[in-house]
């Protein structure tokens, strides 16, 4: 792989993403908080190795359908699903699925990042540990090396790995909660805004990293910025109102949209 | 833009300098001014009170923290005594000899009076001492008496020689032996132990806190070991698994409304369920510690959901995003981080429940006990509840004796507080 040029991996990975099976698959999801109806029979898949962007103006439904995913939305009470999805084929939100498992597979970051006021290796080593990945010491310490590395953030804090996680800088916290994610191997990997909180410095990183971890993970991406989803994802889908617009290339998308929304929306008409 | 226009904006914009705007702006401030000022008075009231308070306590309890005792040295190797029935030896004549020996020449009459100035259990503490050190028996050694309250009350300046003979509980006669002894050397006030490791006693030169502040101690373990983990538990429960429905409304209020309930009310429900209901002893902490126990549940109940409530919910999905179960981010995460305030609540509960002094009375925790009890089934007071009794006690002695009570159980509760603010500096968490 190494000697591969990076274009070439890149040109590799596209053909992957456009002959393997979807990852996750949405079909006819809706969303109800209450009496009120979040969002209108969704159908949008999720591709292996690739990163998809999903946009759209505010309250339009991008975060719900994210946590739709990982069953996140299950913590709110009035919240009810409807419709199917699956990850490879089983339906997530059959009763026989087990939820602990599922957001082992799907691991998310969060808008505001979110460390756990404990050191940083505490942060990467607890998934690993209540999932027992690691057998031994040396293993855990493997696992959040590699997860450090990953998310590249080993050179910045191998030397004060057991200083807490919550004295890093903002940047810094949101590449932990990835690689705190990544350490569980999720097999996908659900991002909800995670640079909304950083400044643009921070944002680059992060933005590069996401785009090294396509190559092992699939990933979801809310933004609110057309140019981030234009710079890291392949695919982008774009929601409004609770609908879900369309969904396409990320390229065409931003070129030559299908929907008249989009196109509004991108120009910066509305939203 | 002509003219006329721009005079018309000119006259509708606001002028900053005018003398109204000016005196506007002044009453505001004279408005910020005057509530900084009810504030300050506010709180300089409250500091006054706190201050009268202590200093009053101080004031009359301080002399409470030393007893006057004479020093007699006693010869035991001239006495008769069966070593090895020290128990009962004749200590009452072995005493009195010595302490004729100090004044001699008394009528029987005046002799009577003589002794009346020394406690009347000093046979008893000269016993004890030497069964405690036997080497005593072999010659001489000195003895510390304590004196009777009213020798006590005039060494300290309680009774004034000033007052006509008739009017005060010492007679010319007593104060003029007295004189004789505090003239050998004899008298000292040193500090006053007793007071921290004597039982309750009749009489208030003997009379201590030990069985009080083990009482109390006792009832505070029971209190804790019951109403933490249940008050925990039940806590968690509510704020974390139970459904937000009518029922759990329901028991919200009632909790809520338990929080305020008297205490006396919680004393009748201890004396009609835990003596009458169960039979367990009367006067034993272990009632004491589960009656506190009731009145400190529902408070630490609201403590603990707040607590929980207040751990951001980023940490919650955290740790459900890497895959957490429901009882491990609750245990992992939000209890740890909850912990600190939990704990801080739980030691103000509980600095409550030992000032708690009515459900105590109703329970018998008054009652007259002379020896400290040996765990939670003894009979025992508390220390509020001793401060009841001595507050209640007609002897001079006990009106300074329950100001260092009171001063002693605030000591605790300073402590304890300070303890919670201590935690609360140390470990709290900020998001």
């Amino acid at each position: 792989m190494n000697m591969m040029s990076e274009a070439a991996v890149e040109k590799a990975l596209d053909q992957k993403m456009n002959e393997t099976a979807y990852k996750m698959v949405g079909r006819d999801v809706s969303v109800y908080y209450g009496e009120k109806r979040a969002l209108f029979d969704v159908n949008l898949n999720v591709r292996e190795n690739t990163v998809t962007a999903l946009i759209g103006p505010s309250g339009c439904g991008k975060s719900t359908f994210l946590r739709c995913l990982n069953r996140m939305n299950d913590t709110i009470e009035s919240c009810r699903v409807t419709g199917k999805i699956t990850l490879d084929e089983d339906d997530i939100y059959d009763p026989q699925i087990d939820v602990v498992e599922l957001r082992a597979r799907v691991g998310m970051v969060f808008q505001k990042p979110n460390p756990f006021p404990k050191s940083i290796y505490d942060n990467i080593a607890y998934g690993p540990k209540i999932h027992g990945l690691a057998r031994n010491k040396a293993d855990l310490d493997q696992i959040v090396e590699s997860s450090l590395q990953k998310a590249g953030l080993w050179s910045e804090v191998k030397d004060r790995l057991h200083e807490s996680g919550t004295g890093l800088s903002g940047g810094q916290q949101q590449r932990l909660c990835i690689a705190r994610a990544v350490a569980v191997s999720p097999e996908v990997i659900l991002m909800d805004e995670p640079c909304s909180a950083l400044d643009p410095i921070a944002t680059a990183k992060v933005e590069e990293l996401i785009h090294e971890l396509r190559s092992n993970f699939s990933i979801v991406i809310v933004t609110h910025s057309m140019q981030q989803a234009a710079r890291v994802s392949q695919r982008t889908a774009m929601f409004h109102l609770g609908h879900l617009v369309e969904e396409n290339d990320t390229d065409k998308m931003f070129t030559n949209p299908d929907d008249q929304r989009t196109q509004d929306y991108i120009m910066g008409r509305f939203g | 833009m002509s003219t006329i226009e721009i005079e018309a904006v000119d006259s509708q914009r606001v002028n900053w300098h005018s003398d109204e705007m000016k005196a506007r702006r002044k009453s505001r401030y004279a408005a910020e001014r005057r509530l900084k000022a009810y504030g300050m008075t506010a709180i300089i009231f409250a500091l006054g009170f706190l201050a009268f308070l202590i200093s009053s306590l101080v004031y009359t309890g301080h002399k409470a923290f030393t007893q006057t005792v004479a020093t007699v040295s006693i010869d035991l190797s001239a006495a008769e005594i069966d070593r090895s029935n020290l128990m009962d030896a004749n200590w009452r004549d072995i005493v009195r000899d010595a302490l004729r020996a100090q004044v001699p020449d008394l009528t029987r009459r005046q002799e009577r009076a003589y002794f009346d100035l020394f406690t009347s259990s000093a046979p008893f503490l000269v016993r004890d001492t030497v069964i405690k050190e036997p080497s005593r028996l072999d010659g001489t050694s000195s003895f510390t008496i304590p004196m009777s309250d009213r020798a006590d009350q005039l060494a300290k300046g309680e009774i004034s020689r000033d007052t006509p003979e008739d009017q005060r509980r010492i007679s010319d006669e007593q104060i003029g032996m007295y004189d004789q002894l505090v003239s050998k050397g004899l008298i000292s006030s040193p500090f006053n132990w007793g007071l921290f490791l004597n039982a309750d006693s009749r009489f208030p030169e003997l009379a201590g806190l030990a069985g009080a502040i083990s009482g109390s101690f006792w009832s505070l373990l029971v209190c804790f070991a019951i109403s933490f983990p249940i008050g925990i538990a039940a806590a968690i429960y509510l704020e974390e698994f139970a459904p937000k429905n009518r029922l759990t409304d329901l028991i919200e209020i009632n909790i809520n409304n338990l929080a305020a309930v008297p205490s006396v009310v919680f004393g009748l429900l201890g004396l009609a369920v835990f003596l009458n209901g169960f039979g367990l002893p009367r006067s034993a902490p272990l009632v004491g510690g589960l009656v506190l126990s009731l009145m400190t549940l529902p408070t630490l109940i609201i403590v603990t959901r707040v607590s929980l409530k207040a751990v951001p919910s980023s940490i919650r999905e955290a740790a459900l995003g890497v895959g957490a179960s429901k009882h491990e981010m609750i245990f992992h995460h939000v209890l740890a981080l909850a912990m600190p305030t939990i704990m801080t609540g739980a030691i103000i509960s509980l600095a409550r429940a030992l000032g708690e002094t009515a459900p105590l009375l109703l329970i018998g925790m008054n009652a007259f006990i002379t020896s400290p009890p040996d765990g939670i089934f003894a009979a025992s007071t508390a220390l509020p509840s001793q401060i009841y009794i001595w507050a209640d006690s007609p002897e001079r002695g006990f009106v300074s004796r329950t100001s260092a009570a009171i001063l002693v159980l605030l000591g605790f509760l300073i402590v304890m507080n300070a303890i919670a603010i201590f935690l609360r500096q140390r470990f709290e968490r900020r998001w």
